[in-house]
Order: structure tokens, then sequence, then C-alpha cells
């Protein structure tokens, strides 16, 4: 086995993985009701393509992709369109969303349809498939995969991350992907290797992960040079940037994007969808959650209709427990707390976390003591105290000039900071002020 | 099921368990044997002078700081060592001003925790330093029975100290510069010397400096920097011009193990960036070094620490972190 890296910096929160690491997925029954929000990836917003009364069958497409950073949606269970409507959407807004009366009787099988052969298409109709599958990165960004599957000419991409860090505490949805399915993941691999024409591929996996680390690399191919590279245990170990380093050393440089460095990163999740694709033919309608922490009766880890509402998921897990307080999507360090539980599980949906009063953080803040524990953490190096003090006085040029741009909201500086003051939640505002006053100066 | 009151709050969810007044109050556990080891060589005057500084400093902190603010500790670690940097035989009344000033002036008019520039602790005693030169510099000997009162404790407030207990010692930085006279090194490690009450046992000091080290409240650079920089500085003058104090000495003597563990560590008033903790250590050690060696007084951490206190925004600046991916490091 190859020795353990990783990168500068980070944190070490508590791992809490134990409640679903080694319960195998299962698959959810389907919800009465399926709610499709059209905005569920980075980019464009799909159009519907459905009026209400239609019937939809199981992996029919409801909304269409708006031009090329953008990806369709898939019904995910046989049913008829109730409604075309504003709805609650799990980043705390409201998205238009198709909604699906999910129809009792239905054997819920998708339509025949013909599978390609992946090897016999051109990289070109291999993205066409994927786009077409409504395929997005499944860490939680959701950024369309396709796109990163087409680099600009300009760069000469090397090789390809398969991120299975998974660092977030609790979510254990890409370790038991890797551990119950390597083949798929493996074979997503191989798809990709093809479109991109890269010879060489990295899978990063956290240490933690003994039987996925194990089973991945029982299967990893022979005739490609693919490594399954097991990582450092550390917070944010499965950000794009930090991953990049632990993998190759290199950093990238800031405000540039991986491939400026001749990488390419998907995720675990996303490459299976990809092998899912060529292999049933369905397109991405359903996917694996992590249901978990101390407020949910019975986590585990799940196959859930896309468009399943968190109260029905809840529902299947035991439902909360009494104690429960706030229920996270994502993970606790990144993930956004719900307030509404009618709110769908997308496409980015990597888990549910149910946290109790007790496993919540305190609301007390100090002072900033000037401890440096956040320059500490930051695993981009950045000063999250000064940029603190800035973000309190509304200086947010001086921030920008400081690389705030270079902050992804990971939540370190908030984690160690014994003075419990809100940084990353500061920084976020920061961010979207800077936003809104381009937004502003912009012409029309 | 029926939804519950759910909470929404903002990212991240966890919190790592270390907090300000846990950090606080640990390093206040962790003077104890330092204020034992003062009780040890000074007796009750010493705990009177500890008491009475501490008590200034939280009295102020009450009345004019924010409210509950007593309970995050830091007014109590104030108090603490401005009280271990006094002579045994100091007026007491002069401890309650020193602490009252250096909460008051040093920290609560700047904005309270986390804006003062200035170590509270030291610039009380600063205040002290410059108001009572010689009430301050009058160093009664250790040992004696614990019940003895040194100097004239109970002076009434602007009354010309009687010294009932006028044995009195030069400090060894004091013996040396005026009278040439070297302490022996075991003693000075083992703190029986004249001196404040908390700056002798230098033993002490840095096991309890070792234990908030371990603990992770104590930036080891901050100290490590400044023992080097003396040992270094004062070695080569000790080797070009040995009537210089030689290096043993000069990290052993005067206040220099208290300041360097307890004073320059100061969080608010020492620099946030790694680099920038090097560079402020070595300021520290080099101006100490200067003061003992070439000033008009015999000790020089104080004024070395408040000095480096004034440049800490400037070392922050300048010793910014290089971002990730990024070329150079900016100048904030």
């Amino acid at each position: 086995m190859l020795e353990s890296l990783g990168f500068r910096h980070g944190v070490h929160p508590p791992e809490h993985k134990e409640r679903t690491a080694a319960l195998p997925i299962r698959r959810m029954p389907f919800p009465d009701e399926i709610v499709l929000p059209l905005r569920q990836h980075a980019g464009n917003p799909a159009r519907p393509v459905v009026k209400v009364g239609d019937h939809v069958e199981r992996g029919d497409k409801v909304a269409e992709a708006d031009g090329f950073v953008s990806v369709p949606i898939h019904a995910s269970a046989a049913g008829t369109v109730a409604d075309i409507d504003w709805w609650p959407h799990i980043d705390g807004t409201s998205a238009m969303a198709v909604r699906l009366t999910v129809d009792p009787h239905a054997i819920q099988l998708p339509r025949p349809r013909v599978i390609p052969h992946w090897e016999g298409l051109t990289p070109a109709q291999v993205i066409q498939a994927v786009q077409d599958g409504g395929v997005v990165g499944l860490g939680g960004a959701a950024f369309p995969t396709h796109v990163k599957l087409s680099p600009p000419r300009e760069f000469a991409v090397h090789t390809i991350i398969i991120n299975g860090a998974e660092c977030e505490p609790y979510l254990t949805s890409d370790h038991r992907t890797m551990a119950e399915m390597p083949g798929r993941v493996l074979a997503g691999v191989r798809i990709m290797m093809h479109v991109l024409g890269v010879k060489r591929a990295v899978v990063g996996i956290e240490r933690n992960k003994p039987d996925a680390i194990a089973a991945m690399q029982a299967a990893c191919p022979t005739d490609l040079d693919i490594t399954i590279l097991p990582l450092t245990v550390k917070y944010p170990q499965g950000a794009e940037k930090m991953l990049i380093e632990a993998v190759t050393g290199v950093e990238v440089p800031s405000g540039k994007l991986p491939v400026s460095v001749g990488v390419v990163v998907q995720n675990v999740g996303s490459a299976a969808a990809i092998a899912e694709i060529f292999e049933t033919g369905l397109p991405l309608i359903e996917r694996i959650v992590t249901v978990s922490g101390d407020g949910v009766r019975k986590p585990g880890n799940l196959i859930v209709p896309v468009g399943t509402k968190l109260i029905d998921l809840l529902d299947v897990c035991g439902g909360l427990a009494p104690d429960a307080a706030e229920v996270i999507i994502g993970g606790p360090m990144m993930g956004v707390a719900q307030a509404n539980l009618d709110a769908p599980v997308t496409k980015g949906t990597t888990g549910v976390v149910v946290l109790t009063t007790a496993s919540m953080r305190g609301e007390t803040v100090y002072p900033c003591i000037h401890c440096g524990r956040c320059l500490d953490a930051c695993p981009v190096f950045l000063n999250p105290s000064l940029l603190g003090d800035l973000a309190r006085k509304q200086r947010y040029d001086a921030m920008a000039e400081l690389h705030l741009a270079d902050c992804m909201l990971c939540g370190s500086c908030s984690y160690v900071c014994p003075s419990n003051i809100p940084l990353s939640q500061q920084f976020a505002f920061s961010k979207a002020a800077l936003r809104k006053r381009a937004g502003a100066g912009a012409p029309a | 099921m029926t939804a519950p009151r759910l909470v929404v709050s903002a990212s991240p969810h966890l919190k790592a368990k270390e907090s300000t007044p846990r950090i606080m109050w640990t390093v206040v556990l962790s003077l104890a044997p330092i204020v034992a080891a003062a009780a040890w060589f000074f007796g009750v005057s010493a705990l009177l002078v500890i008491t009475a500084a501490t008590a200034g400093a939280l009295v102020t902190e009450r009345i004019f700081g924010p409210s509950r603010s007593l309970l995050d500790g830091s007014a109590m670690i104030t108090g603490l060592l401005l009280g271990l940097t006094l002579p045994a035989g100091l007026p007491l009344w002069m401890a309650v001003l020193g602490g009252a000033m250096g909460i008051g002036f040093g920290k609560l008019i700047f904005g309270g925790l986390g804006q003062n520039v200035f170590n509270p602790a030291l610039f009380g005693r600063a205040f002290l330093q410059a108001s009572f030169p010689v009430a301050i510099t009058t160093w009664p000997t250790p040992g004696g029975s614990f019940w003895t009162l040194k100097g004239d404790l109970f002076a009434a407030p602007f009354m010309k100290p009687a010294l009932t207990d006028a044995i009195t010692a030069a400090t060894p930085l004091g013996a040396f510069k005026f009278e040439g006279k070297a302490t022996p090194l075991a003693d000075l490690v083992i703190g029986r010397t004249g001196g404040s009450v908390g700056e002798t046992a230098a033993i002490v000091i840095l096991l309890c400096g070792a234990f908030l080290a371990w603990r992770g409240l104590l930036n080891w650079r901050v100290p490590v920097a400044i023992l080097v920089t003396v040992a270094l500085f004062s070695g080569v003058l000790h080797l070009l011009v040995p009537k210089y104090p030689d290096p043993l000495f000069m990290l052993f003597s005067g206040g220099l193990m208290l300041g360097a563990v307890y004073m320059a560590t100061d969080m608010v008033t020492s620099p946030v960036t790694n680099l920038g903790r090097w560079v402020f250590g070595a300021g520290v050690g080099l101006t100490t070094v200067v003061i003992r060696v070439w000033g008009g007084l015999p000790e020089g951490v104080m004024f070395a620490i408040l000095l480096m206190n004034a440049f800490t925004p400037f070392i922050n600046k300048a010793t910014q972190p290089r971002v990730f991916g990024a070329e150079r490091r900016v100048i904030a």
C-alpha cells in the first residue's frame, strides 16, 4: 500500500461514521409524491417538457437541458404530473418544480430502450449521452458532469482523479458505493478515461474506509493505469483543490480551474452514474443518500428516488427522535439546515444528518482573541481572523484583495474558533454582497 | 409524522470543544504552581500582593467591563500575572491600583477582550514602575517565616512606606549590573533569589508553560524564539566582551521566563501568524538583552514585550500567509 497522502492545515472533526459505515445500501419504497425541482444542478435550470395531467413512466424526461451547462431532469417514478409550481428547495429558497403524484399500482419499470455500447461511440457522443442522462457531480455541488468531460482545447488533461475522500462527518454514501459496487465505479472511470483520452486515473479514498479501499483494489482492472490511493483522514480532504494537492502535489493556482493543471476531478457516485447509463440505460433518477445523526431513529444508506420529500425519507428511517433539533442536507460541516421538511432530495444530496440539541454548537459568541487557530485550520491559507474583522466592518473590497474568492466555505475556521465566531457564515455573506455589487454594477 | 420545531443555523453545525473561557480558565489553573512557588519563597506577603492585584483587576472589569465578562476568565489572568510581577513588600494599595490601571487603561479603554494593543498586566506594571519607582524596586529577601509580613504592605495610600522589615536584597540582575556580583545558577533555576514574587522560580514556570503548550493553549514558537534569541545574542556578547553576563544567567534571571512563557504569549497582543510569532519572539529577545546590557535598568523584559506589542499589527500585516495557489503573500 502506498503511503498516506494529504494536504496542509485542515481540521479533525469527530467522524461519526460508525453509525452507517457498515450498513448495506437498501432501497426505499416509492413515496406517494415526487417533487422534481428544475434547478438541481449548477448552471441553467431545466425547462419543463410536460404539462399538468401528463402521465410519465419512470425514467421519462420531465424537463430538458437549457444550454450546454445544464442537464435534463427525469421522472424518478411513474405517475401523473400534478403541478408545476414553486416549491421549497433544500438550499433554503424556493424553486420551480414538477410535482408528480406517484401511481400506487405501477410496476415502476422503465420503458424499453436501446442501450448503446460506449466503446462504439465517439467521445462527443458519450458526452451527449452523459448530458442526456442528467448526470451531475454527486458529491454535493451538482456541477454537470458532461461539462467536466469536455475541457477547453487549450488544456491537456493528463489525470482523472476520482473523489472518494468523503471527508464530511456522518456521510457514508460514497463509502458504501465503493465497497458494494466497485466494479460499476471503475467501469465509469474507464468510460471517462476513454472520453478524455487520459492514460492515468487515481481514486483517492480516506484511510478510514479500509473495506472500500480493499474492494476497489480487488476490482481494479489490470489493463488500465488506475491507482487506488489511500489518503490522510482530515477535513476537507475531499475539497477539489486539497484532493489534487494530495494526489499530485500541485497547487491549483488561485482563481483557476483544476483543468489548468491537467486534472479533472469526478465524484465516485458520478462515475457509477455514468456506468449505469451504459449498463441499464436509466438516466440519473435515484441516488444513494446517507441518513444519520443522533436525531434519526434508524440510520442507513438508502437508494432514494430523486425528488423524495425529506419527511418521507425520514419516515422510512424510523422518523425523528424526540430530541431532534436540526435537519441538515449534506454533511454537518458544509450542509444546509432545513426549515421545511417538504423540500425534496435532489441529485446533489449526499446525506441527511439530524442533530440533537446536545450535538449542536453553542450560541455564545466571544470576542476574537487572535489565537490563530483559524489560520492553522484554513486549507487555503487565508487569514480568517482578519477577514472576520473586515466582514464585521463590511469592508468587502479589502476582503476581496485578501483572496476571499479562494475561500470555499469549508467551515474549518468556524469549527476551531474558540470564541464561536460564525466566520464562514460571515464569509458567505460577504461573498454574496460582493456578487450583488458586481451584478448591480454590470451593464444590463 | 408531524414536523417538529427545527433549528436553522449556518454551517458548520459542529464545533471543536475548545472555547475562549475554557482556554482562559485553564491558563488560570496553570498559574497555580507559580503562585504556590511565590508563597513558598515569599510567604504570606506574596499571596497578599497577588490577591490585591487580582482584586483590583476583577473589580475594575466588573464595574467598567461588559456584562458577564468576568466569566471569560481573562481579567483573572491579568490580575494574577500582574501580582506575580510585583515585589513581595509592595504596599497593597499600589497592587490594587496596578490591577485597576491594567484592566481599565490597558484593556477596557481599547474595547475590552481581544481589542487591546498592550498586555494589560504589563501595562499595569509599567504604570506602577513609572509612578512608584522606589517601592517597586524594593526587593525583600526570600525565605524567613511564612507569616512574616515583608516591606510595608499596609501603608496608607500616598504615604511613604515605612520599611518595617527592611531586609532587602538586590535582584540577581541588579546585583550583577550595579555591584558586579553573580548569583549561583542553582538559586536562579529554583528561584531562591530576590525579585518579583512569581518570576524567580524559572523551572516551575517552564513546566507550567510546557503543560500549556501540550494542551495547545500556548504557541510554543514565541517562548522558543525569545529564549533562543536571548541565549544566542547574549552568548555572542559574552564571548566578545566577557564582562557581560553569560547566556545561562541571562536566561534564568529576572522576569524572562515569566515574560516569555506567560506575557509574550498573550494571544491578543502577539501576532496571529506563525511567522509573525517568530519575528515577535526574536524582537522581544533582542530588546531584552539590549536593555539589560546597555540600558539604565537592570531588567528589560517588560519594556521589550510592551514595545513588541506595539509592533504586533505591523508584524501581522507583513507576515500574512501565502494563499493556496497564489504566487506571493499579500501585504494586508
